[in-house]
């Protein structure tokens, strides 16, 4: 017998839905409000913030302390580029995981993922010393390359399951029809693989577009991007809330508003290629 | 040209010997089917004469030169895949003349390449689809044509027509045969089914674990399998093969005689036993018999219009001349 799902279930189980969905969105719709709000009005409980006057004061504040358009274009460059360059050195690799896999192949991945499960500040001190060698403090270069090994796990393991799904056996015949290694992989693999690149890079654009860690220790003002923007806004001390949440906003927005219209990529890349 | 030789070729999975030592010619212009049971190693042995496999042992050879290291495009051979392994993001004109782009050949020599495969293979009107807009039958079409304009040594075709249906399996067969009359050239063709196998070939190799159990022409190994699993494979139904006294009486370890070598007979003959199942073809009709000779039931060709009811009496007769000894060791007396 089919498992009978009522009309009754069906909206207790959508009721609960938006519940969990509204939870997950509500500190952002909170800072979206305190943003519009005096600074005075948005300390206040949460019934007379809402009450207190509409304003667009903060974010006129915001925009004369502090260069938006800068810190934005820093972090399209750190988020693109990192995506991008990490996507040159995962193509190759997921290729020979996917395709000539050894007897070590999901221990090398387990491996790459298991530097994912390390705390961050555990190599702070080392990298940091390092960039101060290499003079590559504040630079995006530096910071570029840094976001990308820090994502490079993901993105191989990304590549590595959408590439799994192709046949072999295309690419066999590729070989047969005269195919050089490098042309089997422009011409026949990385067409056939576009839907999972695209949410490869949606995912991880993401990913470094959100980074704070990182972004925020080894930059001082040249390179810093959004995140960076926003943090100057925290202080222990004085009125900032209502500032601070103009800020925040300022830099998700962008990033929300392609994930909005990318939705059904990103789906299709949270889940790993494991629903076709 | 497209004489293929194996040297002793043999291949291994890591400590597993798939296909020991092996010694087969194959004759340029010349229609060989792989057949064997599934896991028989034709298919390896298929990818080890494309170079999509590297030998473990002894040498490839192709019209006289060694192509043991020579990588598979190099070796002029084409091949078509069991899933036709169509590119699914290009039309049909860009999937056939891939190998032509591959090879440099400008635009206008592609397009003329092209339009000639399309209408031998009749997809001349699918040339701008994609793969996933045709029919199984379409797309087996398109990887042959991806084959044909290369212009190969021989066509090598992992068991093309496994993924069509019935019907459709019959017309390709037919298809094949008559592009092999038509171009002469070399095709070897791995298959499980012993039909396909009997109607294309010119010689048929049966493979076994990796073993040539015996090559030689459909009618060769149907009128004088080598063994008895030769005996049991080709042929549909099977030989029925009788061990015990039965054979003993015959001076062997196991006798085989072919069903449409058995006379059924209501009142008098050899052995005596009771029908089974019928199966009713309209032109044949099998009887499955389980008589006093044998363990296994034997199966019984007779004419469409000959019925005998389920466990009616009957009594069998195989006709001697026609009668397979096989020794202890299952090869083949005389």
């Amino acid at each position: 017998m089919a498992r009978a799902v009522t009309n009754r279930q069906k909206t207790i189980n959508s009721l609960a839905a938006w519940a969990v969905g509204l939870l997950i969105f509500f500190p952002i719709l909170w800072i979206f409000v305190m943003s519009f709000k005096a600074e005075g009005d948005a300390i206040k409980a949460p019934l007379e913030v809402l009450a207190a006057p509409w304003t667009l004061e903060n974010y006129g504040v915001v925009q004369e302390r502090s260069d938006y358009s800068r810190h934005f274009v820093n972090s399209v460059i750190l988020a693109f580029g990192s995506t991008l360059l990490g996507l040159l050195v995962a193509v190759p690799a997921a290729w020979a995981m996917a395709f000539v896999p050894s007897k070590r192949t999901k221990d090398i991945l387990l491996w790459m993922l298991s530097t994912k499960m390390l705390p961050a500040v555990g190599v702070l001190y080392p990298i940091y010393l390092l960039f101060i060698q290499l003079g590559l403090l504040d630079s995006r270069a530096g910071l570029v390359v840094v976001l990308m090994l820090i994502n490079l796990p993901i993105i191989v393991w990304m590549l590595y399951t959408y590439f799994k799904e192709i046949p072999g056996e295309i690419l066999e015949a590729a070989r047969m029809d005269g195919a050089t290694l490098h042309e089997e992989i422009l011409y026949v693999l990385t067409p056939m693989a576009i839907p999972g690149m695209a949410s490869t890079v949606l995912l991880n654009v993401i990913l470094a577009w959100n980074e704070a860690f990182w972004t925020l220790n080894l930059t001082a003002a040249k390179a810093a991007p959004l995140t960076a923007f926003i943090a100057s806004y925290s202080s222990p001390e004085g009125l900032f809330y209502a500032k601070l949440s103009a800020a925040s906003t300022m830099a998700i927005a962008p990033i929300l508003i392609m994930g909005w219209f990318s939705q059904k990529q990103l789906v299709r890349g949270l889940t790993f290629g494991a629903v076709k | 040209m497209g004489q293929i030789q194996l040297n002793q070729v043999s291949k291994s999975f890591g400590s597993v010997e798939v296909i020991p030592p092996l010694d087969l010619t194959i004759e340029d212009g010349e229609f060989v089917v792989f057949v064997g049971p599934s896991g028989c190693g034709k298919s390896t042995l298929l990818r080890l004469i494309a170079g999509l496999e590297d030998v473990t042992g002894g040498h490839v050879t192709i019209d006289g030169q060694d192509a043991t290291e020579v990588a598979p495009a190099k070796r002029g051979l084409a091949m078509v895949f069991q899933s036709y392994a169509l590119y699914p993001h290009m039309s049909v004109r860009k999937n056939i003349a891939f190998p032509l782009r591959m090879a440099g050949l400008d635009k206008a020599e592609q397009d003329r390449s092209v339009a000639q495969a399309a209408e031998v293979l009749n997809l001349t009107d699918y040339l701008d689809r994609r793969p996933g807009q045709l029919s199984g039958g379409q797309r087996q079409r398109v990887a042959i044509g991806r084959a044909i304009v290369r212009e190969p040594a021989a066509f090598l075709f992992d068991e093309p027509l496994s993924n069509l249906d019935a019907a459709l399996r019959v017309g390709m067969r037919l298809e094949i045969s008559e592009l092999h009359k038509r171009l002469k050239t070399t095709m070897i063709y791995v298959t499980h089914d012993q039909v396909e196998a009997m109607t294309m070939a010119d010689k048929i190799v049966v493979l076994q674990a990796g073993v040539i159990e015996q090559v030689g022409s459909p009618l060769e190994l149907y009128q004088r399998p080598r063994n008895t699993f030769v005996a049991g494979f080709i042929g549909s139904p099977k030989m029925n093969l009788i061990q015990g006294p039965g054979a003993e009486k015959h001076g062997a370890a196991t006798i085989g005689i072919r069903p449409e070598h058995i006379d059924i007979n209501e009142n008098e003959g050899l052995w005596q036993g009771t029908v089974g199942v019928s199966e009713h073809l309209g032109s044949d009709t099998f009887f499955h018999v389980q008589c006093n000779a044998s363990h296994e039931p034997l199966t019984v060709r007779a004419t469409g219009e000959m019925a005998l009811e389920y466990g009616a009496e009957v009594h069998l007769t195989p006709r001697t001349e026609h009668l397979h000894k096989f020794d202890v060791k299952g090869l083949r007396m005389e």
